[in-house]
């Protein structure tokens, strides 16, 4: 239960059009994240498929049922906003509790089902609590816990950890999915943080101006993007770009990924000089300027010592690399 | 933190915010003493303060035996009261429909709504007597209120309109997902988050109405719909001015403004409610 199509859906405000057409098929069960920068139309595809937007032309089905023109309640869907949009003058208990008391459920089965849910989420101390006296991590708790209660066909998530310093961040990712294993639901998962898609997802939506990029498991996008874009995004540092041309390469575009260039002291196939260095303990980070690529990033394991405007020479690993023609399309 | 590291600020401040509250508090001052003297003391004296001699509560008595005082107290707090009412309601309901709905048309509404700040509403009042007058509400209460409800909307959507856009769109939006309506989300999630900006309209739309002279006296002069501002007017005669009747009258006239002014500013300072977002 909770599978969702979405057909030739697209959205304009005015003559500005924001989404251009997706189509996409999330499995029942399924982990699906939507990931791209800002003002990719991320949000706005998610809050179409809430019924918070509407959609200008295009169907959405939700369990092979067309609910374009549904109101967002009945479509048996739940949603984990970035603020946590808590009812600031109910307490945690009624705060999670609303959708179903809205829903005529009797009180004895919402007094349950807040208490499943609040027990999965070790929110039981706080029951009695406002909003206001709830931590950032907390707030965000109750805010997934809302979600839960209401056993939807479907959960959104919009960006639910930026507002979370990193610490917490880490820890609510790994509660997101640990409770994804347990509950089983579809979940469609909002963010412009490539780590929190990487690690969550089944499947990855790469999104740019409104339009899919890419559809794939993590590690196909990583091992196999489709064009410079999606290579760009997926994976941490950013991959490099060389210009094929100064390689002797037929590519217009050289794509490697900073652990895949082979760093030396002295010269080498690609002179440069160290910008900047960042020591992780785990592993080196070094950024090379160069003519005519610009600023390259090297990944080293381990320490290393390189000095700030020491001279060095960079290799590619051929075997690695991903080659692109000029309109960034990758060239197999 | 500023002001408190340099004491000198401070004080200079204080002394300006003081000095202002002395001069706006003056009249005030004046008629309330003065209400309770003598019509020789208050002439002879009228800065001193009452002493045993020059005590008399001739003006009291004269404003409660003369005239249904209470009658008009009444009235005034009739008008006043509902017309605050349906300003704030539709006020309120027309901001949210403006800031919360993308429609054709949406900030012409906005500035067509805003235009009756600036004109000021008694450039119509002959135009207002007519309709009263073929709608047959002169000397009603109603007429009162639909002429004060008319101008405390402009400001009132402006204000509103204002914060509520501040209002963040995602627990409007949690609330639709929750399925509650748009009246639920109006009146159950954003009202409670704008009560700060309902005051600070509360006071900026009642003080006017309450004090209001020129459509009490055109619309409803009666003597059964005579506002206390009108009524006072009795004891103003173009030969004999009786200054103890007046006074009382405007001493007294004082007491609910002020008491529903201590009702709203508490709200002020209680309606910040913050917790809800981040």
């Amino acid at each position: 239960m909770g599978a969702l199509d979405l057909r030739g859906v697209a959205k304009s405000f005015g003559k500005t059009p924001v989404i251009k057409g997706v189509d996409l098929s999330v499995a029942d069960g399924e982990f699906v994240v939507f990931v791209g920068p800002s003002g990719c139309g991320k949000s706005t595809l998610l809050r179409m498929i809430a019924g918070l937007e509407d959609v200008t032309t295009g169907t959405v089905f939700l369990d092979g049922q067309d609910v374009t023109n549904l109101a967002p309640a009945k479509r048996g869907i739940a949603m984990v906003f970035q603020t946590y949009a808590l009812y600031p003058h109910l307490t945690v208990r009624d705060n999670m509790g609303l959708a179903l008391k809205q829903a005529g459920v009797s009180r004895a089965e919402i007094a349950r089902d807040v208490g499943r849910a609040s027990a999965m989420l070790a929110l039981d101390p706080y029951l009695d609590r406002r909003p206001v006296e709830l931590s950032g991590g907390q707030r965000q708790r109750v805010a997934i816990g809302r979600a839960i209660v209401r056993t939807p066909r479907l959960f959104l998530f919009d960006e639910p950890l930026s507002n979370l310093d990193a610490a917490l961040r880490v820890a609510t990712r790994i509660e997101i999915a640990r409770l994804h294993r347990e509950l089983g639901a579809t979940m469609i998962y909002v963010t412009h943080d490539q780590v929190e898609a990487m690690t969550l997802a089944d499947r990855i939506v790469v999104l740019r101006a409104g339009e899919v990029e890419q559809v794939g498991r993590p590690m196909d996008l990583y091992n196999d993007p489709a064009n410079t874009f999606v290579a760009g995004f997926i994976g941490s540092p950013r991959m490099n770009f060389l210009k094929g041309a100064a390689l002797g390469e037929q590519a217009d575009t050289l794509g490697i990924r900073p652990e895949h260039l082979a760093i030396a002291r002295g010269p080498g196939p690609i002179p440069g000089t160290v910008s900047h260095v960042e020591k992780l303990g785990g592993e080196t980070l070094v950024y090379v300027r160069t003519e005519p690529h610009g600023l390259l990033t090297v990944r080293l394991f381990g320490e290393h010592d390189f000095a700030v405007d020491e001279a060095v020479g960079l290799s590619p690993d051929g075997a690695r690399a991903f080659r692109f023609d000029a309109a960034g399309r990758r060239l197999r | 933190m500023a002001a408190r590291s340099r004491p000198g600020r401070s004080i200079a401040a204080h002394a300006i915010l003081l000095t202002y509250t002395l001069i706006a508090l003056f009249p005030v001052w004046i008629i309330l003493i003065n209400s309770v003297k003598s019509r020789r003391a208050i002439f002879g004296a009228p800065l001193a303060l009452p002493t045993p001699e020059t005590w008399d509560l001739v003006g009291y008595t004269t404003v409660l035996e003369n005239g249904d005082f209470f009658g008009y107290f009444l009235n005034s707090l009739i008008v006043t009261v509902v017309s605050l009412a349906l300003v704030l309601l539709f006020g309120a309901m027309a901001a949210f429909a403006l800031s919360e709905y993308r429609f054709r048309g949406n900030t012409l509404m906005g500035l067509y709504l805003a235009l009756g700040i600036m004109i000021p509403i008694r450039l119509g009042t002959v135009a207002i007597l007519q309709m009263m007058v073929s709608a047959g509400l002169v000397n009603t209460l109603t007429a009162l209120i639909l002429v004060y409800t008319a101008q405390g909307l402009p400001l009132a959507v402006f204000i509103l309109s204002e914060f509520m856009r501040n209002v963040s769109d995602d627990l409007k939006n949690a609330g639709r997902m929750d399925g509650l309506s748009e009246y639920a989300i109006f009146f159950r999630l954003v009202l409670p988050l704008v009560r700060p900006a309902m005051a600070t309209v509360a006071v900026f739309t009642m003080i006017p109405i309450w004090n209001d002279l020129w459509f009490p006296l055109i619309l409803a002069p009666s003597e059964e719909t005579k506002t206390i501002t009108l009524g006072s007017q009795v004891f103003i005669g173009q030969f004999v001015t009786n200054w103890n009747a007046v006074l009382a009258a405007l001493s007294l006239a004082i007491l609910p403004v002020l008491v529903l002014y201590l009702i709203f500013s508490r709200q002020l300072i209680r309606g910040i409610t913050a917790g809800a977002v981040k």
